[in-house]
This record gives structure tokens, sequence and C-alpha cells, in this order.
């Protein structure tokens, strides 16, 4: 099948080609840094992971919300879902392969990587989180794979591939779990240090994932024959507005737990977040965006008359998405080394070729979505031309 | 079992070992010689072992009570053996945990820390403890403060103990240097973090060591610290090293690395050399297991603090106030 993707229009070319222009800065980039070491980033003693951890772990997010998906159609038999499972399941192998990259740009002996293998060590919560990922891949490239594959011979998938299926659903919120029991298990990081990380994680998954779904599903619809219907681009609004509203409810909650209590620990690194610390502000701007975005796409969505307008979706689709890349990709990793053990600030912004890296990586993923995306919408073309 | 009890040797080119040995010692034939026996010695013990429980789970073997203790008893005596070579001849840490090493914990390493005599002497404005220790290790001294590689540095009370000032601190208490470094926790959360086991803690004496060759550098041993104590290698290090003590390895881009305790002289039967270079005689180093040793008499006779104890990291570093 991976043929249908060599033919296209020149706009097609035309982006496949501005992708790998990105994809080869970025390498570049990387060449630098495997020879220079990560001190080229922006990170630093006190703050050892920045944005590469930061995007891993939204990333996992993104993978895990094909079960928004997956799980309405096959265990709630809900059909309107049917022809976007295979879109949703895609976009969780480019998003796991993403995740995988940005923990490999991230090792300072990335040659090294195989030592996860030959030196397993269950104690380790990346351990876990390798295992997840890595399960989690394969079975939707199977999935995803051979439910197109059946679908381009217009016949149902073959029945061996339901438990694979049904094992996907609790995979998927495996892997966003083991991911946040990487932070909520550190003791000393006391922001991190929160059994409410797993469901906070999987709420604003849940919320990002979807809202990406419905603006490809958009986009599909104006640039091929395949229409994604209005109804399911509603449920799936319908996923994200709850979504959205419980992630907000989380955060309050963590909030209140922190301020009331008043344990200084807990409330400095909120600090940090929402009003700056020691004279440090660095992310506050970017958490009261992010607040806004969330609050905003919260009114634009919970209100049917503007939810079901789909101009106005894909706006509350795009506050939501960049609302939670936010919180997770900038704030959540970072604020937890801040302030340090020390209680002093070193605050961390990721330097230019840390982002050329970064969106190398993104090129990458950018790449295997469009790649396999177009397949997907050439088997559909020729399904509606026949 | 993989990896488990192995050897390091750290012979030849191993430029970015943690033991030390040896580019001073190459060629010295009969410290090779011996080490040469003791990691033979450690394999027979090893293979013995395993032959043992073999023997011991398979009953069908039906092993005869005689030759089961002939077994047993080469055994023992081979491990032991083994374990003085070990130990006698400067191995430095037999890889992770070791099996033919005793796992009684006759040894606990430990380090007190006497604040009130820290920076009082006239060479202290220069610490000699701190400059022994990073000269002796091949710690960088890197200008830009965001990619310091420290093993060992004082830092003010406030900083060190955190979660236990006040406003109206003493002014003599504030200003006082707090020696920092690795606490060799007994339960320690880097070790338990580590995927590669990279780090991991000795079962013999409880020291928490590092394998620089295994490191994948993915700093999350660095995230699980408490105290602030590893540092990774953001630069080339050598570069920004005065002087290389070639008896030392030198570290390689891109890995973590801390206070060992120093591990390499604790093999010949010497203490820490930050104890050594302290004018103040203000760090004392000792067996906690050992309630004669001069860590025990002093830590039952004054008032300690460890840092941050509420964690249960259970540090083995301990401050006199």
């Amino acid at each position: 099948m991976l043929e249908k993707a060599l033919v296209g229009n020149k706009k097609y070319w035309m982006f496949v080609f501005f992708l790998l222009v990105i994809i080869g800065l970025g390498f570049l980039t990387y060449l630098c840094q495997l020879s220079q070491g990560l001190g080229i980033t922006g990170m630093s003693r006190d703050v050892s992971w920045g944005l590469y951890i930061a995007q891993f772990t939204f990333l996992v997010g993104v993978a895990a919300s094909a079960v928004m998906v997956v799980l309405p159609y096959y265990l709630h038999d809900y059909k309107a879902f049917g022809k976007l499972t295979v879109l949703g399941e895609f976009l969780a192998i480019a998003s796991v392969i993403m995740c995988m990259l940005f923990i490999f740009v991230d090792m300072g002996q990335p040659f090294r990587a195989f030592n996860m293998i030959l030196h397993p060590t269950p104690g380790s919560v990346m351990f876990w989180d390798m295992v997840s990922l890595g399960g989690y891949l394969l079975l939707n490239m199977l999935i995803g794979w051979t439910c197109l594959e059946a679908e381009r011979k217009s016949v149902p998938p073959p029945k061996w591939i339901k438990p694979f299926i049904y094992l996907s659903i609790p995979w998927a919120v495996s892997i966003h779990t083991v991911t946040a029991f990487l932070y909520c298990g550190i003791g000393g990081r006391s922001f991190w240090f929160t059994a409410i990380m797993a469901p906070r994680f999987l709420s604003s998954a849940f919320s990002a994932g979807p809202a990406l779904l419905i603006i490809f599903a958009l986009i599909i619809r104006r640039i091929s024959h395949f229409k994604p219907g209005y109804e399911p681009i509603q449920k799936l609004a319908q996923i994200v507005t709850y979504a959205i509203c419980i992630n907000v409810f989380f955060v309050l909650l963590e909030i209140f737990t922190v301020f009331y209590s008043a344990i200084p620990e807990h409330m400095h690194h909120f600090k940090y977040l929402f009003v700056g610390l020691h004279g440090h502000t660095g992310l506050v701007p970017w958490m009261w965006a992010s607040t806004v975005l969330c609050l905003f796409a919260i009114v634009l969505l919970v209100n049917p008359k503007t939810r079901k307008k789909e101009h106005l979706l894909v706006i509350a689709c795009v506050a939501v998405f960049i609302g939670t890349w936010i919180d997770k990709g900038m704030g959540l990793v970072v604020t937890g080394f801040i302030p340090n053990p020390f209680d002093t600030v070193t605050e961390y912004m990721p330097t230019y070729r840390e982002v050329l890296i970064a969106l190398g990586v993104y090129g990458i993923g950018a790449l295997i979505i469009t790649v396999l995306y177009k397949i997907v919408l050439a088997i559909r073309d020729r399904e509606i031309a026949n | 079992m993989r990896g488990e009890g192995r050897v390091r040797t750290c012979i030849g080119e191993a430029d970015d070992c943690y033991v030390s040995s040896s580019r001073a010692q190459r060629g010295d034939l009969p410290d090779a010689l011996w080490k040469g026996i003791a990691v033979g010695l450690t394999l027979l013990a090893m293979t013995q072992n395993a032959l043992l429980k073999a023997i011991v789970e398979d009953k069908k073997m039906g092993v005869k009570r005689r030759d089961f203790f002939k077994i047993a008893g080469v055994t023992a005596l081979s491990a032991l053996t083994a374990t003085k070579a070990v130990s006698a001849f400067a191995f430095g840490p037999s890889g992770h945990g070791g099996e033919t090493v005793s796992k009684d914990n006759a040894v606990r390493w430990a380090m007190v820390i006497d604040t009130r005599k820290c920076g009082k002497g006239a060479q202290c404005k220069n610490c000699p403890s701190l400059r022994a220790c990073h000269e002796a290790h091949n710690v960088p001294d890197i200008p830009n403060k965001k990619h310091e590689v420290k093993w060992i540095w004082q830092d003010s009370y406030d900083h060190a103990f955190p979660t236990q000032t006040h406003a109206l601190i003493k002014d003599e208490l504030k200003t006082r240097p707090v020696m920092l470094l690795c606490n060799h926790c007994d339960n320690p959360p880097c070790v338990r973090v580590c995927p590669t086991k990279a780090t991991f803690k000795r079962e013999q004496d409880g020291l928490v060591m590092m394998d620089q060759h295994r490191c994948i550098g993915c700093r999350y041993c660095m995230s699980g610290c408490p105290y602030g104590a590893r540092s990774f290698n953001w630069v080339e290090p050598k570069p920004h090293i005065k002087k290389i003590n070639r008896a030392y390895p030198v570290r390689t881009l891109g890995v973590v690395e801390k206070c060992t305790f120093c591990a390499e002289r604790l093999a010949k039967n010497q203490g820490p050399i930050c104890v050594e270079a302290c004018p103040e005689k203000a760090i004392v180093f000792g067996n906690l297991n050992d309630p004669k040793s001069e860590v025990r008499k002093i830590l039952s006779v004054s008032d300690s603090v460890r840092r941050k104890p509420h964690l249960g990291t259970s540090p083995e570093v301990y401050y006199i106030m």
C-alpha cells in the first residue's frame, strides 16, 4: 500500500519537500549537538530536563488519544467513528515515534540507548515506559495497517485483529499512566509529587488529541474526496468538551490542595508558574496565555450554539491544543525543577538550536502522518470513484 | 544475572572509567597478576555457586551429602579468597553488588561534617578539601554556572536546609558554610529511577556508585536526587581541567557523575581525600556499623541533622550544627 504515498499532485510534493527541509535542518543541528554535547541547549545543572522531555510527555498524550475514537467504535458500536479510527491509530503511530525520537535526542549518550534493553531494570519507571510505548506502537501499526488493508480489499477486518484492538484500549491508558509515574514517583520534586498526575495527563491528552483529530478531519474534508461527516466531528467535539472541563477541574483541585494546605515546598512551584518566584517570571505570560486559551475554548465548546458551528469549533480546538501544549510542553516539566533543591531559581529557555532539533522531530512526525494519511485518502478516493 | 557480579578492571584505555586504576599502574606486573588471579577466582566462585544452586534445586540428581559439602566448601573458600583479593588489591567496586562480596553489611560508610569548624581556618578561603577532591577526580572547572560539575561544594545554611530555616536565624549560622556532596543514601532515589543500573548501591558498604560506561545520559537520576548532588557533562570536560590527574579517569561528554566517597581510595584503605585535606578536621568519615567508630562516637554526643530527612532517603552525611 505504501506505493500510494508516491503518487500525488504538486501541492503534496511541495509539502513533503517542505517537511524534508525542516527535518534536514533539525538533523544538521542534531549533529552539532552530538559533537558539542547537550550544552547547546538551554538545559542546565538545575533544570536538567527541558523542551525535549516536555514534548515527549505531551506527545504521549496525543498518542493515547487514539483510544477516544477506537473505544466508542469498538466497545459501543458507534458507527460514525468507523472511518476515523484508522486516522486516530495513524496519529498514534506518528506520535509514539516522535516520543521515542524526543527521548533519543535528549540522551547524553544516544549510542548506548540499547543499554535500556541490555540491562533491563524493572525498578525504573523509564523501563516500563519503554515497554508500554513500544507495545503501543506495535499494536497501532498492526491494527491500523490490517484494518486499512481490509478496507482496500472492501472486506471486513479479519477476526483475529479484534483481541488486539481490545488490548489497545487499556494499553492507551497505560502509556500515559506510566508516563505520569515517571514524574509523580519522585518524592524530591514536590511539583510532580501528586497522585492526580496520571488523571491530569489523561484528561489533557483526551482534550488535545481529539482536538487535533478534528482539525485534521476538517483539513481532509477540504483537500480530498473523503469527507468526514458532521456527526462524528460533533461527537469528537463533545469528547473534547468533557475532557478539557475535567482537565481544568483537575488543575483547580491541585491549586486548592497546594494553596489551602500552604506548604511552601508545594506552593513555590505554582507561584513560579502564575506569579513568578524570587523575581523570576519566565513562564508567567505563557501560563496565563494557556489559562485564557483553555477558558476561552471551554466557553466556545460548552455552548452548543458555538460548538455546532464548525468554523468556531475549529478555533476552539486550536485553543485547546495550544493551551494544553503550553501547560504540558512548557510548564509541567520545567517547573518541577524550579525552584531547585536549594530553593533557588535557575530559569530555563530553550535555545534556537534546541528548538530547531525539536522542530525536526515534529517534521518527522508530520511526514509520517502525511504519508500514512495519504495512503488512507488514496484508498478512500478510489472507493468513492468506484 | 546479566551484568551482575561482574568485575570491572578498567585497565588500559578506559579513559572515563569510574574506578581509577591505572594509567600510572599500567605494566605494574604484580598488581596486574593479582588482579588476574582475583578475576579468575571470582569467576570460579561464581561458576561453583551456580553449579551448587543447580544441584540443590535439581533433586533428581541425588547428590551425595559428601559431594555437596565438598562443593560447598570449595565454593566458600574460593569466594572468600576472591573477596580478599578483590578488597586487598585496589579493585574498587566489583560491578553491581557482586555476589562474591559479603552482604552482612559489616561496613556502612558515612560522613559527619562539623559545620562549627568549617571555614574557620586561615586556609579556608579557598577550601582545601574542595580543591583536593576536584583535582584528584579531574572535576572540570566550568565557568558557565549552568554547566557546572561539582562533587563537593559549599553553600549557605538556607540553601542546604531550605525547610529548616526561618527569618530570625542567628547571623553566624546564616553565613556558616555548609559542605554539600552526595549523601550516599541508604534508600537512594537516583538508583531507583536509573533505567540501566548505571548508578547502583554497593551491597558491601552502601556506597552509591556510578558506572560511567553504562550511563546513557538520560538524567533521570538528576530528577530523582533531592539534594542536587549530581552533575551532567553538558560540555566536553577535558578543556576545563587545569591539570589532569593521570591516575584517575576523565569523564566523557553526556554522562552523569558525582562524589563516590573516594571509592578508589577506600579500596586502598585510605579515607576520602576531602577528609584528609580539611585543615580544621571538620569532616570525619567512618563505619556507621561499627559502634566504636569515630562517626558513631561523634553522633552519640553531638546535635546532628541530615538534609531533607522527611523524604525517607536516609542520607548518610550528617551535619553537626
